[in-house]
């Protein structure tokens, strides 16, 4: 049975519908990466599942419960983290207490500011900063730390490498690739292709709302994934 | 009266009016509302004082056991039951409906128990002074008033930069929807803000109905004594607040020393001089 599953998931803004019967899942332990073209629905994606958008409850099925109907605070607490795009530290926090109130739904497991800090070291030298004084790329490290005090079973990473350099980028995959090697399920949202499926066993590609392709991340066909990617 | 007394005076007074506004300012900080009937609240939590005085038969201070929780529970209920609902993108809504509280309590309380001026009497407390060096005279109560109130902006601060619950007030507060992917049930955070805003309002309605007389109508002036405080020390800082209701204390003094009437005006002149020159306040909270 897979960790998570959404069937025939829809979602709207006002009138507007941004995803039409996405129908994906993701078993226990794999990493799937969702690419396509700006506007084709892969954050209105993760925002549905987790419940920032809510939707019906049959649509998104976590760990065998139907959970669509739930908003995002308790998914988190059933163990669905996101790292959210444009990484969304708070302002008002240092950067221990943006990792810190990660923890806030007190779930239990493997991950705590210990392991965070061995994963993402610069974070405990400016572990007294405020959030914003960090680089673009150790505010990714701190939001992806964020995400995992809360010990998820999922985690849902909405375009890690948006803004940054490319050597920064390599070091959150570097990290990404530790955090999937301890056993962590993810779903990672880039619109850099080469990067998600180099990092990626499956991958889905959306265009305008659907599903154009999918298939594994080996070995992929160039061709296919350009057609599906801008529909051409 | 010499200038040091002035001084002394105006900032003893400026505890009671930071016991007001603190409440307005985490209302403010947190969920973004401005509580219109405030200060009819402050004058609610005298009522529920002075009907435990009558039915207990305990001393006035000795009701905070009971005015504080009953507050807190109120506060809960309100913000969970009705303002939750109010909250959106819009400003107007909760203003609106605190407008509408503000009228409610402000009739309720005179169906209830009329017109009259009240006042709790609390004895030789109310009286009781020390002596200073100079000749200065400064009333124990006055003297209570202000230690309450560094007591409980202190209790504060703590509760905010040293504890779970604080960081998520922090956090919802800069951001709910990213608070949500933490864990944070707004809701749940909104109405535990109310209920302790509400809980500080109560002590702040206990010290005034024995500092000074009390009628169901005087909840607005507190409230602007409430928003001025906080304007002049510049928004979201609590201990901001304090000096800003020190500064306004200070003001209305010096105004009363000069002639009783001139109290009230004075305060707002000051209020208005600090708008213009500083609009963000004497000490703006300091961030991005």
């Amino acid at each position: 049975m897979s960790l998570l599953e959404t069937c025939a998931l829809r979602a709207f803004y006002g009138d507007f519908q941004a995803l039409f019967d996405i129908d994906f899942r993701i078993d226990a332990g794999e990493t799937v990466a969702i690419i396509g073209a700006n506007g084709a629905g892969k954050t209105t994606f993760l925002r549905s599942v987790i419940g920032v958008l809510v939707g019906s409850p049959e649509m998104v099925t976590f760990d065998g419960d139907k959970v669509g109907g739930l908003p995002a605070h308790a998914l988190v607490r059933r163990g669905i983290a996101m790292v959210p795009e444009g990484r969304m530290l708070f302002p008002s926090l240092t950067v221990e207490e943006n990792l810190r109130i990660g923890a806030y739904g007190r779930r239990t497991g493997a991950w705590d500011l210990q392991r965070v800090y061995r994963l993402f070291p610069i974070l405990e030298e400016r572990r007294n900063t405020p959030s914003m004084q960090l680089s673009g790329g150790q505010q990714q490290m701190a939001a992806i730390g964020r995400a995992l005090m809360s010990n998820p079973r999922i985690m849902l990473c909405d375009e890690l490498s948006l803004g940054l350099a490319p050597i920064v980028i390599g070091q959150i995959y570097e990290g990404l690739a530790v955090i999937a090697a301890e056993g962590m399920t993810l779903i990672i949202v880039e619109q850099d292709i080469h990067r998600a499926l180099a990092a990626a066993d499956r991958f889905y590609c959306f265009q305008e709302g659907r599903v154009s392709l999918t298939g594994p991340a080996a070995g992929y066909d160039q061709a296919a994934i350009t057609a599906a990617y801008f529909g051409v | 009266m010499g200038i040091v007394s002035i001084v002394i005076q105006g900032t003893l007074l400026g505890g009671l009016y930071a016991l007001f506004a603190v409440g307005l300012s985490l209302t403010f900080g947190i969920m973004r509302i401005i509580n219109i009937g405030h200060g009819d609240l402050i004058v609610l939590a005298a009522f529920v004082a002075m009907v435990c005085v009558r039915a207990l038969g305990i001393h006035p201070l000795a009701t905070l056991v009971v005015v504080v929780p009953v507050m807190f529970g109120l506060g809960y209920v309100l913000q969970r039951g009705l303002l939750n609902r109010t909250l959106g993108d819009n400003i107007l809504p909760p203003l609106l409906v605190t407008f509408g509280l503000s009228v409610i309590i402000q009739n309720v309380l005179l169906e209830m128990f009329g017109a009259d001026t009240r006042r709790l009497n609390v004895g030789a407390l109310e009286t009781s002074s020390i002596l200073l060096p100079g000749g200065i005279s400064v009333g124990v109560f006055p003297l209570m008033t202000f230690a309450v109130a560094v007591l409980v902006l202190g209790a504060l601060q703590l509760l905010f930069f040293r504890s779970d619950l604080g960081r998520a007030f922090r956090a919802t507060s800069d951001n709910p929807v990213t608070a949500g992917l933490m864990g944070i049930d707004n809701r749940h955070l909104y109405a535990l803000a109310m209920a302790i805003a509400l809980a500080v309002t109560a002590v702040a309605g206990v010290f005034l109905a024995i500092r000074s007389n009390f009628d169901p109508a005087v909840g607005p002036d507190r409230l602007i004594y409430a928003f001025e405080a906080i304007i002049i020390g510049g928004l979201g800082n609590l201990w901001g607040t304090l000096l800003g209701a020190v500064v306004l204390g200070i003001a209305q003094s010096a105004g009363a020393a000069f002639d009783p009437q001139w109290q009230i005006l004075t305060g707002h002149l000051a209020f208005l001089v600090v708008l213009v020159l500083r609009p963000d306040g004497l000490f703006p909270r300091t961030r991005d």
